[in-house]
């Protein structure tokens, strides 16, 4: 059995840019600005950093491939900068790739930085993805979209628990105002507009049963970390150190979409990656443990499905603690606290980052308005892909020692 | 003894009421006026004739062994492809074997229906070919407020030939040949051109045919009045009734010509019509069928006792009754490509179809065929070298699988405002089918709001995309929630 990844990491500074429609930046820009806040708030030099890792995703319409892109805009100096792309998840897989090079000792302090840059392409929405989704699948894949393909689960989740649809669409509109209620308290989220229930059920269909504010923004940002051992930060005089809890990752293997044991109510991957995190994190009980939560509500049901793929609600339970405040802002585990993506917008690979990053704020208590009590254990959570084939990361950090 | 081993129809959905073409467009051209009775059937925007042509080619096999044939024709005046066997692709989405079989397209002229059947028969009483299925399809543009678009209606038929189990014995034919230009497309045009209405009825429907009919009776030495239905486009009501009077055939022994139901299905129609007849015909009765198209072909059938034997189909009669109503002009206009609308930027992307991994792929993605574990039982789609059984972990031993003719049910779906389509919402969803295996796909001929978790489907073929800049035509299968059971 693996040791995991618990207290070995810490991170030492971290940087988050606005997120918006950032027309006047380009993915240069943006890097650059969260960059240089996390190398202010680690007060390290360039030359300081042994390895980096960038996470794009649709890179064919933005940066384009391999890492150089961060290497030449940040002038790095000729260290190694890899770049990795796993979908929603390629902005904590970026973070793993430096939370691993200093565990295994192979750097003293690395960097994750995540960008993309979306606005670039003239039309709403993610970019359309046929000609990235394989030469193969392009020829029968059907004809779907982020909204459609998660619209789905609404589907599949209310003929599972024998709800009514608009009984769902209810704890979806919940989960929605509240994301929005915390993102006005949040200077650096794109939207930050109060909406009503009664606003999110009355908005026109994206993809049915998904109305527009049960979809979160298309923005531009950049999210940056910079790690190092505990002992390297103590000797750089940071105190009282944020850790790195657990890193999971679980992808699909084909099952939901093609062997006919899938419910179509539920994520197999964040099932399980959930629990191998709680495991290397030593929680035992994340309803009680986990004080908060960043997770991958690119819509608001993916949020509401979510809750009980963490185990935090049990199976069918999700709409009720929606319903009863559980994820508020003054709930016990309070959820999106920043604004989510919700009102981030996603910028698939700084996503996983900018959680991070809030998580960071809250356990140094520098989250301002948004800031919570006392808070332990911080959890982040990615979802990439669709419900039926997808890729899920988890991560949790805390109180270094906690 | 050679003759009809089988029939299928297919009759696309969505029917337009003339009445709506008159509505929009008789300011243009009031003389649609006098055609307007009833409706026609018009292709969805995804069907063309060489989908439809594998609808009723499935239908036509419904209970026979498609591996036993060894020869598919398709006769179309509108095939998709000018140099490609399409032919081809509707054997493949049968999933026939590809050696020993002989496939062709016969194509250019509305006749080639019957002279594919006359091939095939002969080919089988030759001994040189065992069981041809031979697929009519035609789904022909028109011009906005002209009498083709009144006229003409899109469908599909097919006929097995073959000497075991034969439902229609086969009695001769006769043939004759005239360059006579009703109308003619040129290459690569998308409508046909016509000449005067007045000289097509008189001197083509109304001498040709029964010129051809007259010389099959003088051939065979049979009678007109030996049969209980004598079969013979021809759109023109006036003249479809005085070809009949010419004949000196007493008119409920007339084939109705469907325009009030369908419409004209070009090619395709003569089939649609032979179909329509032997859903009614008893064993003993006689059929006469005739085409058009720079002359005609006759031919002659007398149904057997076998015909009770044959499993219940959906056929033409079938197809009829499984309608919805087109209930706007604007989107028929649409989905035949007559008018510009904007699909937006996210419509932009053409990526060209790969024919290297088509070729590869090409059971799973015409036929789809998947696999069968045989480790674990497991059905699966797609195909890929471990078993998708998380417990199996076979990697070696697998059966070819159907899923075509599976019945399905959904398990999650969607109408997508976001996607870029003709027919928006896209609706799309996950089936799963009976006795394992699920597909993710696209979804068709439904509306969103009687799509329910749960409901049965069925699948389809269909195109899936039209690639003008390259001039490629994509196909793949599609699911159809029987939304009305």
């Amino acid at each position: 059995m693996a040791s995991g990844i618990k207290d070995k990491v810490v991170i030492l500074g971290m940087g988050c840019t606005k997120f918006g429609e950032r027309w006047n930046d380009g993915a240069e820009e943006l890097m650059v600005e969260a960059f240089d806040e996390a190398m202010e708030d680690a007060g390290i030099e360039k030359k300081d950093i042994d390895a980096a890792w960038l996470g794009t995703c649709f890179d064919e319409v933005d940066v384009g491939k391999s890492a150089l892109p961060a290497s030449i805009t940040l002038r790095l100096p000729n260290i190694p900068v890899t770049r990795v792309e796993n979908f929603c998840a390629s902005g904590t897989e970026a973070f793993r790739g430096a939370v691993y090079a200093v565990a295994s000792g192979a750097a003293d302090i690395a960097m994750a930085i995540g960008v993309e840059k979306l606005k670039d392409i003239g039309y709403g929405g993610l970019p359309e993805f046929s000609s990235g989704m394989g030469i193969l699948p392009a020829l029968y894949f059907p004809n779907a979209t982020a909204p459609g393909c998660f619209a789905m689960l609404a589907t599949g989740y209310a003929a599972k628990y024998g709800l009514d649809i608009q009984e769902v669409k209810k704890a979806m509109a919940h989960v929605s105002m509240k994301s929005h209620a915390n993102g006005v308290l949040n200077p650096k989220a794109h939207l930050r507009r109060a909406v009503t229930e009664e606003q999110v059920l009355n908005a026109p269909t994206i993809a049915f049963p998904l109305g527009l504010f049960d979809c979160c923004g298309v923005s531009d940002g950049s999210a940056c970390a910079i790690v190092t051992t505990p002992e390297i930060a103590k000797s750089l005089g940071k105190k009282d150190l944020v850790s790195v809890k657990a890193l999971q990752l679980s992808l699909s293997s084909g099952t939901e979409m093609a062997y006919s044991n899938w419910d179509g109510a539920h994520f197999v991957t964040t099932s399980k990656a959930s629990k191998m995190a709680y495991a290397e994190a030593g929680v035992t009980n994340p309803r009680e443990e986990i004080s908060m939560m960043e997770v991958h509500d690119c819509f608001s049901i993916t949020e509401l499905v979510t809750m009980e793929d963490l185990h935090i609600s049990e199976r069918g339970q999700a709409p009720k603690d929606v319903m009863d405040g559980f994820y508020d802002s003054d709930g016990q585990v309070p959820c999106q606290i920043d604004g989510g993506l919700k009102c981030f917008g996603h910028p698939i690979g700084a996503s996983g980052l900018r959680m991070l990053y809030e998580m960071y704020l809250q356990l140094y208590g520098r989250a301002g308005d948004r800031q919570l009590k006392d808070p332990v254990l911080g959890l982040t959570h990615n979802l990439g892909g669709f419900p039926m084939m997808n890729v899920c990361s988890i991560g949790i950090v805390g109180k270094y020692g906690a | 003894m050679v003759g009809i081993t089988s029939y299928g129809g297919y009759i696309p959905r969505y029917r337009l009421n003339r009445m709506l073409v008159v509505q929009n467009m008789a300011w243009y051209f009031p003389v649609i006026m006098a055609v307007a009775q009833g409706e026609k059937a018009v292709a969805n925007w995804d069907e063309d004739a060489i989908s439809m042509a594998v609808a009723a080619a499935y239908d036509c096999m419904n209970g026979k062994d498609r591996k036993a044939l060894d020869g598919v024709y398709l006769a179309s005046t509108t095939q998709p492809f000018a140099d490609r066997l399409n032919a081809g692709i509707v054997a493949t989405a049968l999933n026939v074997p590809e050696n020993g079989t002989v496939n062709a397209d016969f194509a250019a002229c509305t006749k080639a229906g019957t002279t594919a059947a006359i091939a095939a028969l002969e080919a089988i009483e030759s001994g040189q070919r065992d069981n041809v299925l031979v697929v009519a399809a035609d789904q022909r543009g028109t011009k906005m407020a002209t009498m083709y678009e009144m006229f003409f209606g899109d469908g599909a038929a097919a006929l097995s030939f073959g000497k075991d189990d034969v439902i229609a014995e086969f009695k001769g034919s006769y043939s004759i040949n005239v360059d006579f230009v009703d109308h003619y497309k040129g290459c690569g045009e998308d409508f046909d051109y016509g000449w005067e209405e007045r000289w097509v009825r008189d001197i083509g429907y109304g001498k040709v045919i029964p010129e051809a009919i007259a010389g099959f009776l003088n051939k065979t030495g049979m009678k007109i009045e030996d049969f209980s239905k004598v079969i013979y486009p021809c759109y023109f009501g006036g003249t479809h009734r005085g070809i009949a009077k010419k004949l000196g055939l007493d008119p409920a022994k007339v084939q109705d010509n469907m325009h009030a139901v369908c419409g004209d299905t070009g090619t395709a129609h003569p089939f649609v019509m032979l179909v329509a007849a032997l859903e009614e015909a008893n064993p003993g009765d006689k059929l006469l069928v005739a085409s058009f198209g720079q002359g005609c072909d006759v031919m002659a059938f007398e149904v057997t006792e076998k015909i009770k034997n044959l499993s219940d189909r959906i056929g033409i009669k079938g197809s009829l009754a499984n309608r919805a109503d087109l209930d706007s002009y604007q989107k028929f206009a649409k989905f035949r490509d007559l008018i510009v609308a904007d699909l937006g930027i996210r419509g932009e992307a053409n990526p060209n179809s790969s024919l290297t991994a088509l070729y590869r792929n090409r059971k799973m993605l015409y036929g789809l065929v998947g696999a069968k574990c045989n480790k674990c039982g497991t059905p699966q789609y797609p195909s890929m070298p471990i078993c998708v059984n998380p417990d199996c972990g076979n990697s070696k031993d697998f059966e070819d699988y159907e899923f075509s003719d599976k019945p399905a049910n959904v398990l999650m779906f969607t109408g997508d405002m976001l996607s870029a389509s003709v027919n928006p919402p896209a609706i799309y969803g996950l089936v799963g089918f009976e006795g394992g295996g699920r597909a993710f796909v696209d979804f068709t001929d439904c509306d969103l709001n009687a799509v329910k978790v749960g409901m049965p489907a069925r699948m389809s073929f269909r195109r899936r995309n039209k690639d003008k800049e390259r001039g490629f035509t994509g196909y793949f299968w599609k699911a159809v929630p029987q939304v009305e059971g």
